[in-house]
């Protein structure tokens, strides 16, 4: 399976991040999985001329596509031209590549939440006029038509994420290198159900403090973080806490919130990103798929059950009262 | 005979880059270099509550995004009259040490080296090695190193959940207070990569490298993938090639309560001065950037949306006193007054920036075991702080590429300016009003171009001697 990765406009971040794979490394993955790069923006030895002539061949029909890869998000502005980001050496916006080019791909794939749905490009006003790829933010169609489908008759394949995982993206080219990637294993928004069927606050190592609502009140304490802190990780899709990231780590185990950075919009939260809004007292943004009244109702009776050493530590930069039975006893 | 050249996309650099060259007598005559991406991350931040900063200036920059963190929370902690908590900045430092090191390990490995096993080189009598260490995504060195440095980020995960884009790093130090296991894990990291430098890179004690004082010492190196990228550049002749313009500035690395662990300054032809940033301005004339020339506490970016025919890239054109300067790791190390670096600083080339580059692999790795094996996981790490309804902060720190500034004005609790210099803008930068070329335009003048070469190597080399982050560049 061949794949051409394109860096529209984002960061750079989700190659970054896929060059963080591990056991094997990336390059060893991809070539044991059958995956070829065409050509990769950061890893390939072609440039310049070079580069534009294996475009111009795609293009032709000379040269068969698997794979089209973008990372980034597309941008429409100034005026809709898409000229804030020509590819270079080219004379042509990448918003006009990406159309000409995405027909001829079995499959298409957005790498990252940019890519997806537009991601922190789109923040603010959006200066750029910044889209996803086949959604802008939640809506569908983008730089895509919500219509569109791939040579394999599926729809964009998004790896969201800000940086998205680099076992995400390994993964999914690896099923669809084998052909075992469907329409049914993707999500509402289009994303790989391989991460997305759970929650970040699944294995969040904060998951004690969740059960009391002992919470942290501010940054770099360990307790629960979604009453005051802005943390969204029982309702953001992805296995961040049971995977990790870089070896062990993950956002919630760093001290600070989720705010799942693999959800369409997830750049304009509409508060602070580390502050919890609150209509008289009570957070919004609750478990979605739980009864408010139940959940308050278990939240004031575990709260009043909260054992000392969760109530202090929940409040503290680190463990002060270990468990064991001779320190609970008070 | 004359001819022009368009080049790009350029790659194997951080982002979009493109070149347009005038090539008389066999050489670059002139070049103009184009930054193709503009996002509009100033403007975003416009009227977002202050504290927001930290989750969104990070994603600017997937490779820089540590350095992005670093300088809105030293921008924030200046507004806020917050400064780290001594074992805060420690693990800030840390962090961004970790990141520039892998930054520039990457940069060796993957983005540099891959050149010299092309073809084109078939029959110079290093054209073996060069492919056997470093052809692109299959050399031994560049999976070595990529694995290498997997397994350093993981400190970065452990500290700061992840890489890139981590919130772990507040204007009062970092929201993770590391434990003696995390400290003795970090340190057993350390010491892994050290092996791979040492068996790679190297092929020696780093301190062997780092004790290197003068030039003849540096040529007489004769181990590791150092020896032969310095008998590559004698063979080529990249130590005359790609000349800067000897004005090198650098903020300081790494602040540690009201020091650096590098020292700040402009070192220009030799003579170390101090570094005033207030002397930076941005001139707008060849950017499609409309607006007059200002320093950033005053800029503004609002983009042309007609992108005028006399302007030819989104990047500004920023100046100290008037004048070009270059920034990164040469830079960094000849302003703290290394003596090998400052001899390369008199060199001045692809040569000079490279093996400066690997001088400072050497030396971070040295000082990153020192910090580590120091961290306290009793201390205090973070301190809260508490944003005034106005005021305004600038942030300076020496990302691996040079050096990063953001400066912010808070207004009505809210983002009234956020401005931000990156590294690549110093160093890419298009001409100013007075028709000054950037440090890259200035440098590509005379570079050897071949009868038929669409994409000359020599150019190639020069413009992949900076390690240019066309992201950062025009944010």
């Amino acid at each position: 399976m061949n794949l051409l990765w394109l860096q529209s406009a984002g960061c750079g971040g989700c190659t970054m991040s896929l060059l963080c794979a591990e056991d094997p490394n990336v390059f060893d993955l991809m070539a044991d999985g059958g995956i070829e790069f065409l050509w990769h923006p950061s890893f390939s030895e072609a440039t310049g001329a070079e580069v534009t002539r294996l475009l111009a061949a795609i293009e032709a029909g000379e040269q068969t596509l698997d794979v089209l890869a973008v990372e980034g998000s597309i941008v429409t502005g100034p005026k809709g031209t898409g000229r804030y980001h020509m590819l270079a050496g080219t004379g042509r916006s990448m918003l006009d590549w990406v159309r000409a080019l995405a027909p001829l791909a079995r499959d298409v794939v957005a790498v990252g939440t940019c890519a997806a749905y537009g991601g922190v490009t789109s923040a603010g006003g959006n200066p750029a006029g910044a889209t996803g790829l086949q959604y802008e933010g939640q809506l569908a169609g983008g730089a895509l038509p919500p219509s569109f489908r791939a040579r394999s008759g599926r729809p964009v394949i998004n790896i969201a994420g800000c940086p998205t995982h680099p076992g995400w993206v390994a993964e999914t080219l690896l099923l669809m290198a084998e052909d075992r990637l469907s329409e049914a294993d993707l999500d509402d928004f289009g994303r790989p159900r391989l991460y997305t069927d759970h929650l970040v606050h699944h294995a969040c190592t904060k998951n004690e403090f969740y059960e009391y609502k002992a919470s942290a009140t501010k940054l770099s304490e360990m307790g629960c973080m979604m009453e005051h802190l802005g943390c969204v990780g029982t309702q953001a899709v992805g296995d961040c806490n049971i995977r990790g990231w870089n070896g062990e780590g993950s956002c919630t185990r760093a001290g600070y919130p989720c705010i799942a950075c693999t959800a369409p919009e997830f750049e304009e939260p509409n508060h602070p990103f580390t502050e919890t809004p609150t209509i008289a007292g009570i957070p919004i943004g609750l478990p979605s798929d739980m009864p408010k009244a139940w959940f308050m109702a278990l939240a004031s009776l575990s709260k009043a059950a909260t054992p000392r050493r969760i109530g202090v530590n929940a409040v503290s930069d680190r463990i002060r009262v270990p468990p064991g039975a001779k320190r609970n006893s008070k | 005979m004359t001819r022009k050249l368009l080049v790009g996309p350029f790659n194997r650099v951080e982002g979009d880059l493109e070149i347009r060259l005038d090539i008389r007598d066999d050489a670059v005559a002139s070049a103009q270099v184009n930054s193709p991406l503009f996002r509009g991350f100033e403007m975003m931040l416009a009227g977002k509550d202050p504290r927001d900063a930290l989750t969104i200036v990070p994603r600017i920059c997937g490779i820089c995004s540590i350095s992005q963190s670093a300088a809105a929370a030293l921008a924030l902690g200046q507004a806020a009259g917050v400064t780290p908590t001594p074992q805060g900045a420690r693990a800030t430092a840390i962090l961004h040490a970790v990141e520039n090191l892998a930054d520039h390990v990457t940069h060796f490995a993957l983005f540099f080296m891959p050149d010299f096993a092309r073809p084109a080189y078939a029959g110079r009598d290093w054209h073996g090695p060069a492919v056997e260490r470093f052809t692109a995504m299959q050399g031994s060195a560049a999976r070595q190193l990529t694995e290498g440095r997997a397994q350093l980020l993981h400190i970065t995960g452990m500290l700061a959940g992840k890489w890139p884009h981590t919130l772990a790093i507040q204007p009062g130090g970092v929201t993770k207070a590391p434990d003696a296991r995390d400290r003795v894990r970090i340190l057993s990291t350390l010491r892994s990569f050290r092996r791979t430098l040492e068996a790679t890179i190297f092929g020696a004690k780093l301190e062997d490298y780092a004790a290197l004082t003068t030039l003849s010492d540096l040529y007489g190196w004769t181990t590791g993938d150092a020896a032969l990228f310095l008998r590559i550049a004698a063979d080529l002749g990249l130590a005359a090639s790609g000349q800067g313009p000897r004005r090198y500035l650098s903020a300081g690395a790494y602040p540690q309560g009201a020091q650096r662990l590098t020292r700040a300054g402009l070192l220009d032809h030799g003579t170390l001065k101090p570094f005033d940033p207030t002397q930076i301005t941005e001139d707008l004339s060849h950017a499609w950037m409309l607006g007059e020339t200002a320093h950033p506490a005053q800029g503004q970016t609002v983009p042309d949306e007609d992108m005028r025919a006399d302007a030819y890239s989104w990047c500004k054109a920023p100046r100290l006193g008037g004048q070009v300067v270059e920034c990164g790791a040469l830079a960094r190390q000849a302003v703290d007054g290394h003596p090998l670096a400052l001899a390369l600083a008199d060199e001045g080339g692809v040569r000079a920036r490279v093996a400066a580059r690997l001088l400072e692999i050497a030396r971070t790795q040295i000082w990153l075991e020192e910090a580590a094996q120091a961290l306290d996981p009793s201390a205090i790490f973070l301190e809260p702080f508490t944003l005034p309804k106005s005021g305004q902060g600038v942030g300076l720190v020496e990302a691996a590429r040079g050096t990063l500034g953001h400066w912010l004005r808070i207004e009505k609790g809210r983002i009234a300016s956020y401005q931000i210099v990156a590294p690549t803008t110093w160093n890419f930068s298009p001409r100013d009003a007075q028709g000054l070329p950037g440090a890259l335009e200035a440098a590509l003048v005379g570079a050897p171009v071949a009868e038929g070469e669409e994409t000359p190597l020599s150019v190639q080399h020069i413009v992949r001697s900076f390690d240019p982050c066309m992201v950062c560049t025009v944010h």
